[in-house]
């Protein structure tokens, strides 16, 4: 299991490298002066001015030193300035923005987990049923269905035509300081309702499809049939044997789909209006505020890698074919 | 295959669905007249009638006009975006596999590399130095989406390699392109095909997506994705500008998604 973790790790930091690497490669060897934004159609930024910023960027430094440079930024989580009129360090204004997000994609996970692994099971144990063609459906309309457009028809539902819910924010605007605790709680509730419908509504699908075919699968096999002859009860057969099998790969699928969930923000936090790194990735992007951007897209890859990293330990942790040199 | 394909319903039905769509997107125009540009203030926000059936927008823009000009807009992207990452994908996921050793580790770290990005935001951040305009949009979906084709061309070019068929190509001299052109690949032509279909509808959500937020097809251009734009401004007058967008995107994706399912079934007839 050592030498297991050991090899993951270097090929995890190698792979971190990689990414950092093709992250600054991506924006320096990029067509354009990353300047223009702030300096063009603004007169009175003169030419002495931004000499002084091109200096202040480094952008005069050759490029392997600017690389090093941004190495060591990175390291230590100094991602430079804002290019926006606050001039903020790019760390704190992601800092206090990322607890939202990921707050919202935990929660997003565990709701996925908690109703996707059961309405595959389902299927799986009423395969070619009318119930089983049903969730089919509704599994392929998860896949296919555009989150943003999701989210457009609950706002019309919810917000507009029946007004139960909040359509913007994180919690009310006016009268939020004067509640009590528990009101707040419930205050908070509601905004977060339709954000984590939207979240959830595809990785349910997947998974709940991933997990009834997996479970298919397995049921097939010859330990089954086994188990049954042996005169197992049904539950122990599906709970015990089945269900435990089928759920092994689903580690390394969570560790898979995670970039997907956290790219999911940027389109319900820039819909929604939730101040979390999704909409200040959107924000960058539209005002073309390279240094926030660059450190998001870092920061975003770090995040995945990280889930990445832990669902293979997990994967080794319960699967110990994997850690005792088995191919993997 | 396509045989096979049309005696498969749900395969039949996408096909047919797809089509069509495809049929109009190229002869909508001739066949429905009005113009998706054409301002009218006369005509602001009607609700779907005989004269506009889908209604007209915040312009007085006809909205069929407009679905059917963006249907273009979404074909073009997916073709455009899976062509470019399935010939990376293919490249790649072939050469790693013929070649193996440390040109294959090179190529999987690197295929590992890229799908630690989210690739909303790569797309973002490349969009973001770039101008949004469809041909960047088209080029950096198809940039950033080859991955998926590469691990499966490898995984068949691994399985494949060690037939006889191949050595025997291998005998007669034949070179190293030729046995991946020739003989190795037609045989993987199968999964690609599943992949390119999935990839398709994929670049058509990320497309929508996009100019939804703004960094996509810029209007005048309508796109399903920047109609929705509208379509959110007015939810509480205009329904039918948020609902008949997001109902093509839905069944162009949904009749995609179905073809590849479809195109599994048929080639691994035990997956049920």
């Amino acid at each position: 299991m050592f030498r297991f973790l050991i090899k993951r790790l270097a090929i995890m930091l190698l792979t971190l490298w990689g990414v950092l690497t093709i992250s600054f490669g991506l924006i320096h060897l990029a067509p354009g002066d990353p300047l223009s934004p702030m300096t063009e159609f603004n007169p009175k930024i003169t030419p002495e001015f931004r000499e002084r910023l091109i200096k202040m960027y480094g952008l005069d430094k050759p490029l392997h030193e600017r690389y090093l440079k941004w190495l060591k930024g990175v390291i230590t989580l100094d991602f430079g300035q804002s290019f926006s009129l606050d001039q903020r360090p790019v760390w704190d204004k992601i800092k206090e923005r990322l607890p939202v997000t990921i707050l919202i994609n935990s929660l997003a996970l565990i709701i996925i987990l908690l109703i996707g692994i059961p309405i595959g099971v389902y299927s799986a144990v009423h395969a070619g049923t009318l119930r089983d063609r049903l969730i089919t459906i509704f599994t392929l309309l998860g896949y296919s269905m555009p989150s943003f457009w999701f989210a457009l028809l609950l706002m019309m539902l919810f917000g507009v035509k029946l007004g139960l819910l909040p359509i913007s924010g994180l919690h009310s605007g006016v009268g939020y300081e004067e509640m009590s605790f528990f009101e707040k709680v419930l205050d908070w509730t509601k905004h977060l309702i339709m954000p984590l419908l939207v979240a959830t509504f595809g990785g349910v699908a997947g998974i709940a499809r991933y997990v009834r075919n997996s479970m298919v699968e397995v049921l097939q096999s010859d330990f089954i049939l086994f188990a049954r002859a042996k005169g197992l009860p049904e539950r122990k057969v599906l709970y015990r044997h089945a269900l435990r099998n089928a759920l092994l790969p689903l580690i390394t699928i969570l560790g898979l789909s995670l970039p997907g969930l956290i790219g999911g923000s940027v389109i319900f936090e820039s819909i929604f209006g939730i101040p979390g790194v999704g909409q200040l990735m959107w924000q960058a992007v539209l005002s073309r505020d390279y240094p926030v951007i660059l450190a998001n897209l870092v920061l975003v890859s770090v995040l995945t890698l990280l889930g990445n990293f832990l669902a293979d330990i997990g994967y080794a942790l319960a699967d110990p074919r994997i850690r005792t040199g088995g191919k993997t | 295959m396509l045989k096979a394909l049309l005696s498969h319903r749900t395969g039949l039905f996408s096909l047919l669905f797809l089509t069509i769509l495809l049929l109009s997107a190229l002869f909508g125009p001739y066949l429905y007249p009005i113009s998706p540009f054409e301002v009218d203030v006369q005509k602001i926000l009607l609700p779907p009638s005989l004269e506009h059936p889908l209604g007209t927008d915040l312009l007085g823009r006809d909205v069929l006009a407009r679905i059917l000009y963006g249907a273009r807009i979404s074909l073009q992207v997916s073709f455009v975006a899976v062509g470019l990452s399935l010939f990376i994908g293919v490249s790649l996921g072939a050469i790693a596999g013929y070649y193996g050793g440390l040109v294959d580790q090179i190529i999987c770290r690197l295929i590992d590399m890229f799908l630690c990005f989210p690739t909303i935001f790569l797309i973002l951040a490349v969009i973001a130095y770039l101008e949004p305009s469809l041909t960047n949009i088209m080029i950096v979906i198809g940039l950033t989406s080859w991955m998926g084709v590469a691990r499966l061309v490898r995984a068949e070019i691994l399985s494949l390699k060690e037939r006889e068929f191949v050595l025997s190509a291998r005998l007669y001299g034949a070179s190293s392109a030729r046995i991946i052109v020739r003989h190795l690949l037609p045989n993987a032509i199968a999964p690609i095909l599943v992949s390119a279909s999935l990839g398709m509808g994929h670049a058509i959500l990320i497309e929508s997506a996009l100019s939804f937020l703004g960094i996509g097809v810029q209007p005048p251009t309508p796109s399903w994705g920047n109609m929705l734009i509208e379509g959110k401004e007015t939810l509480e007058v205009a329904w039918w500008l948020s609902l008949f967008p997001g109902v093509a995107i839905l069944l162009t994706v949904l009749a995609l998604t179905l073809l590849s399912e479809a195109l599994q079934d048929i080639l691994n007839p035990k997956r049920k």
